[in-house]
């Protein structure tokens, strides 16, 4: 008997974290009481994304978005929305300054996003494998399997024009075939689950969301690499992320989708998880290796890269765990259709953690291409109490500042990181004209000084002078000679460090102070101040 | 039940099967609207049975582009149960004592057709009603 009604209730930590689990339960419950179990299908999905205001219920076909639902409106909603048809108004998201209620396609957060690898969050069950599989799910590993050789899959990779998400931005076609071509009775495949960057959270919701796409990508790369066994390394902070993979796994391997002889092949492939203990620099790939295999999370020098020596030395793949997420979709639409949406050099679309002092954060997926303007405006509704626009940090610790003059730049790889700043994970926290920069460089540099593993001089000495500078400014008693001191210092973590961790660790302080030198200078006490710098 | 390890062709097979389920979900697709009555009166007159048998006709047709909505009566009390068809290069029509009968035909004659079932039509949707969005009295305060 097919459903007439559903009732999708968000279950991603942010959701849950405030009794979307309860509520989840509730409308269960009430559902059954009104004799409406055959006609209304109650759903746990992952993220919605508008996480500002959950926890979110949608109803469909009616399409209304209700938000901000606790478990005491289970019983409203359910009698008089689900079961005499009358929406709940006071509960539905009304945009501030519409006056009409607004079904979830006239809600400005979701009118410019583009979903490609979000597609499943807040959409299908996570925990039901044959929600993914009607979605067209496992379609890109059944076309691996009957029809693409491996050179096929990473040519639709090359067509697709998919880069690192993880932040890197290397071509993840160029990636899979270094690993492809090298010859070794062992290769593996990582999926880097170990997001670390503060406000970011997109990687934990695709796996809390859409577990299956990281499954089936994994699957992919192992057929296309002449892989057999997988790691997902995932923080151990994410005990609900790490639930639903372990239920993926599950549920794919009871499937035949994973394990011996998938889709009675005779390709096999089997993956492991593996848990990280939560220091920041083991999302370093090399570093992230050398933990999986047991032993302290530490860099080390680059070449050879993973792909040709990895994990126990063996050539292996690894990649962040948007981009894997985008892969099922490149080889279910083609790599052309993928790189039809982004720019010349960025092709497809991005997930950002939109955070910070913006109406709707969340979690958004946009366009490569797309102006911060209409993040910050459009989808972020602006800045709250009339306040000035000042800066958005991007990219987390590794990243910069982006001011006002630049908020009409077109975001990709590029030009984030010609404006000192890099795509990074995607994190973007929006700031007013009440922040400090100074003190928003200080604080990443004390995240990047504690997490730094100590292993390089540059940035286990140069990280902690830069912070002690800052605190020193920040305090009122810093000097012309400080900030000099602070370039310098900055200039050489980026030449001489050895991990990615120290290059990128003095960036929130050198782009504050390209763009907001001034506010540093004011910090400085008149009478040591000098006009000529 | 243990699920047994599937292959290639029986992968395809189950993704046939489940589509409806979960693209019916969807209402970015959605190019039709049925509405059905489900005020008191339609309730009592069998509008539940009317909606069930809507909801698997449009499954075993594979129908995904119909949104079925449901809402209180329709101010046809004499004609229950009633059903709203809106589409695309069709005028929009209210049917009446639609059983689960005349639901097979709506669907395969209107939706599938193209073809009024002209002896179940008892109105169409009132100007008044359909404008109630910017209407000065309903939206001006």
């Amino acid at each position: 008997m097919p459903y007439a009604n559903f009732c999708l209730v968000c279950r991603g930590t942010a959701c849950e974290s405030s009794k979307a689990d309860q509520l989840y339960d509730e409308i269960k419950l009430q559902v059954a009481a009104n004799s409406l179990s055959d006609q209304v299908q109650v759903l746990r999905t992952g993220c919605f994304g508008f996480c500002e205001q959950g926890p979110i219920v949608k109803v469909l076909p009616d399409e209304a978005f209700y938000v901000q639902v606790s478990p005491d409106d289970a019983e409203e909603l359910v009698h008089e929305h689900l079961l005499k048809g009358r929406p709940v108004e006071r509960l539905i998201y009304r945009e501030p300054g519409v006056h009409a209620l607004g079904n979830i396609e006239q809600i400005s957060f979701y009118q410019k996003q583009f979903r490609i690898v979000l597609r499943n969050c807040g959409f299908i069950d996570p925990e039901n494998i044959e929600e993914y599989i009607a979605r067209e799910g496992y379609v890109g590993l059944e076309r691996c399997l009957s029809e693409l050789s491996p050179d096929d899959v990473i040519r639709e990779l090359e067509d697709s024009g998919l880069r690192g998400r993880g932040g890197g931005g290397f071509p993840t076609w160029k990636k899979w075939k270094f690993t492809k071509d090298v010859q070794a009775d062992q290769k593996y495949i990582v999926v880097n689950a170990d997001e670390g960057d503060p406000g970011a959270y997109m990687d934990r919701s695709i796996l809390e969301g859409d577990p299956h796409s990281i499954i089936e990508s994994m699957v992919i790369a192992g057929y296309t690499t002449g892989a057999d066994t997988g790691y997902v390394y995932v923080r151990a902070e994410y005990p609900l992320a790490i639930k639903r993979l372990q239920t993926a796994l599950a549920q794919a391997e009871e499937y035949g989708l994973l394990g011996d002889n998938i889709l009675g092949t005779d390709f096999s492939f089997r993956i492991e998880i593996r848990l990280g203990a939560g220091a920041f620099v083991c999302g370093e790939e090399t570093a992230l290796l050398l933990s999986i295999q047991g032993e302290r999370g530490m860099p080390v020098q680059r070449p050879p890269y993973p792909a040709v020596k990895g994990l126990w030395g063996k050539p292996t793949v690894i990649n962040n765990v948007e981009t894997m997420a985008a892969i099922p979709a490149i080889l279910t639409k083609g790599g052309k259709w993928f790189a039809k949406v982004g720019t010349e050099t960025s092709k497809g679309t991005k997930v950002f953690a939109l955070t910070g002092k913006v109406r709707n954060s969340g979690l958004i997926e946009v366009p490569m291409g797309i102006k911060l303007r209409d993040i910050v405006y459009n989808i972020g509704g602006g800045i709250p109490g009339d306040k000035k626009f000042k800066a958005v940090q991007s990219g987390g610790p590794s990243g910069g500042m982006i001011s006002y003059e630049n908020l009409d730049t077109e975001i990709d790889y590029e030009t984030l990181t010609a404006l000192g700043s890099m795509m990074g994970s995607g994190g973007l926290i929006v700031m007013d004209e009440d922040d400090s920069m100074v003190d928003v460089a200080r604080f990443y540099l004390e995240f990047t000084a504690e997490e730094s593993c100590g292993k390089c001089v540059p940035c286990r000495v140069g990280g902690k002078q830069i912070l002690h500078l800052l605190e020193k400014i920040a305090s009122g008693n810093g000097t012309m000679e400080d900030i000099k001191r602070i370039e310098e210092i900055g200039e050489t973590m980026k030449t001489t460090s050895l991990c990615g961790l120290g290059k990128t660790a003095p960036n929130p302080a050198l782009s504050a102070l390209r763009f907001f030198r001034q506010e540093f200078m004011d910090a400085i006490p008149p009478e040591v101040r000098e006009d000529a710098v | 039940m243990a699920q047994k390890k599937m292959t290639l062709e029986e992968l395809r097979k189950l993704r046939e099967d489940k589509k409806h389920s979960v693209e019916v979900r969807d209402t970015g697709s959605k190019t039709v609207e049925i509405t059905v009555g489900m005020g008191t009166s339609g309730i009592a007159s069998g509008a539940k049975e009317t909606l069930k048998t809507l909801v698997a006709e449009l499954e075993k047709h594979q129908l995904t582009h119909v949104a079925v909505r449901q809402s209180g009566g329709l101010g046809l009390e004499h004609a229950e149960p009633t059903m709203e068809v809106r589409m695309p290069d069709m005028p929009t029509v209210i049917y009446g004592q639609v059983s689960p009968e005349i639901v097979r035909r709506i669907v395969s004659h209107h939706i599938i057709g193209h073809e009024l079932v002209d002896e179940h039509i008892y109105d169409r949707p009132a100007a008044d009603i359909l404008d109630a969005g910017d209407h000065p009295i309903v939206d001006g305060e």
